[in-house]
């Protein structure tokens, strides 16, 4: 019989969706058996008591969990979230149960191997529950006690050549999308500088020196598989700056119904037959497609990368050949202010090793918000507070039209006097000579 | 100024504000105005190896304290 009655929790696992109830019962019951004779190193019965501390505080609507703490691995201010229960006499399996954060392989490539491996080590050392993946990417090894997170870490670096990964006032564990090693769409190889940046930012990512959290990602192009545009402080975005290579045979072939839109997705039902106009054409957010007789043309002056076609016509349509990516800086969960997503500050940029162009403007980013980035404000706050403009001048960026939606309208760029030819004072008997009166 | 009297400045800069003991890594920078950012993150992380200092996280912040100071856990913000 379950350790603790779990009646509000069993709800959780009616309906037809997969269940953490169900998952964490599974673990204890395993636990209860151990079958593989494990000698746990923490209480065996981790599993029934987060069942049973969960139970109490749905029942109560107030958390028993007390988080935070000094606990961590030697000289690292980050990868290990402390967490204590409130009521360890009741639930004494949970009394410690502490968060490890470890970096995850660039686009979470593994063999099942060290699968197999990672989660003996965590039944072994920890409550065998694990998070693939948590929000930043990283593999979350759910529930520990103290004297296990440095024989964890230590297994880790030793056995698996990992680390752990950022948490609290660091860099957090850079992450991309798997790019060029399964994706056609992949402007950049993202796998490669996300590797890079984990081990060129290793000192922010384990010794904290921010105000607050700093987020890396990188999507290989604008379908932001990893969400960086909404959810990293320095998002990279691949794209193009020449124009969509079009293979005209094969855009017959998708308005002759021969090769299935969107490779194939949406064909679980009859959507009839592929209408060319309706669904690429008029839906191309700048206009700028057409069709001459049978041939299709793009005018690539327009287009802004927002990938529709190219996803919908992928045999026909491909990525441009003069690859980089845009820069786009302070997405961000609410925390001081609302929720915001990245701004663009560099519209292109090559990436290419050893990214020296792109390590210099870290460099500035990083400098600037440690002098002046107020207490847990994130650097998209910075940014805003100082305003678009000013922020630009500081970063040595130029202020470009595609930063902001409608320039026209928005006039956020002013001139200075020294940026005007002949600046403001000007000669009115020179200005008559060519205006009446 | 040399690292030893960076150190005690450190040192003595917490140990002055009374009923405080985590500090974000700005306050701390802000003690030893004449060093550089980047210095005063190393200086810390040896205080912390050397173990004068210790991170305190909440998971989503991190502070430093002395060793040993305040309490070890608690809530986010309940100090
Ligand atoms: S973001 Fe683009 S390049 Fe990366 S996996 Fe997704 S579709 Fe492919
Ligand atoms: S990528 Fe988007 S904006 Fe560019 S041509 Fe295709 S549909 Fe139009």
């Amino acid at each position: 019989m379950a350790k603790h009655e779990t009646p509000l929790l069993d709800e959780l696992e009616k309906g037809p969706w997969p269940s953490f109830v169900s998952d964490i019962k599974r673990e204890a019951a395993s636990r209860a058996k151990n079958e593989k004779n494990v000698e746990f190193q923490i209480p065996a019965e981790v599993c029934e008591d987060l069942l049973g501390v969960v139970e109490l505080s749905y029942h109560e609507g107030e958390t028993h969990w007390k988080h935070g703490g000094i606990v961590g691995v030697f000289g690292y201010g980050g990868g290990v979230i402390g967490r204590y229960c409130d009521q360890p006499q009741q639930f004494p399996g949970v009394a410690h149960f502490h968060t490890m954060r470890v970096n995850q392989p660039s686009g979470l490539y593994y063999s099942t191997d060290f699968l197999r491996q990672l989660c003996d080590l965590w039944e072994f050392r920890g409550s065998g529950m694990t998070n693939m993946h948590g929000s930043t990417g990283d593999i979350v090894l759910l529930g520990t006690t103290t004297p296990q997170l440095e024989e964890v870490f230590h297994e880790l670096t030793h056995k698996f050549e990992t680390d752990l990964g950022g948490s609290g006032s660091n860099l957090r564990t850079p992450s991309c999308c798997l790019g060029m090693s399964r994706c056609e769409f992949a402007c950049y190889d993202t796998q490669a500088i996300c590797h890079e940046f984990t081990n060129v930012y290793q000192d922010f990512l384990h010794r904290p020196a921010f105000p607050y959290k700093f987020k890396f990602k990188f999507d290989g192009c604008p379908n932001c598989c990893v969400a960086s545009i909404a959810r990293s402080d320095l998002s990279f975005i691949g794209l193009w700056r020449d124009n969509i290579r079009i293979d005209q045979e094969a855009v017959k072939a998708y308005i002759g119904g021969e090769i299935p839109p969107n490779g194939g997705a949406h064909a679980d039902r009859d959507w009839g037959k592929f209408d060319i106009q309706k669904e690429i054409i008029d839906l191309c957010p700048t206009k700028c497609m057409w069709m001459e007789g049978d041939t299709l043309k793009i005018n690539d002056k327009e287009c802004n990368h927002c990938m529709h076609c190219i996803n919908a016509m992928p045999r026909a349509l491909r990525i441009g050949e003069d690859r980089g990516c845009a820069l786009l800086l302070g997405a961000k969960a609410p925390i001081l202010d609302g929720a915001q997503m990245g701004t663009l500050i560099v519209p292109f940029i090559k990436v290419e090793p050893p990214y020296d162009p792109i390590h210099e403007l870290i460099e500035k980013i990083f400098d600037f918000w440690m002098e002046e980035g107020k207490n847990r404000e994130r650097v998209g706050e910075t940014m805003k507070r100082f305003g678009l403009a000013k922020y630009l001048e500081i970063m040595d960026l130029k202020p470009d039209p595609r930063m902001i939606k409608e320039p026209r309208a928005n006039p956020y760029i002013f001139w200075k006097e020294e940026e005007v030819p002949g600046g403001w004072d000007r000669k009115i008997e020179d200005y008559r000579s060519r205006h009446q009166m | 100024m040399d690292e030893a009297a960076a150190r005690q400045a450190i040192i003595d800069g917490m140990q002055a504000k009374k009923g405080k003991s985590k500090f974000y890594f700005k306050d701390l920078n802000s003690m030893i105005p004449e060093m550089k950012t980047l210095q005063v993150k190393k200086l810390l992380g040896q205080m912390v190896n050397d173990q004068i200092l210790e991170y305190w996280s909440s998971g989503s912040t991190t502070f430093y304290g002395l060793k040993g100071a305040g309490k070890q856990h608690s809530g986010e913000g309940e100090e």
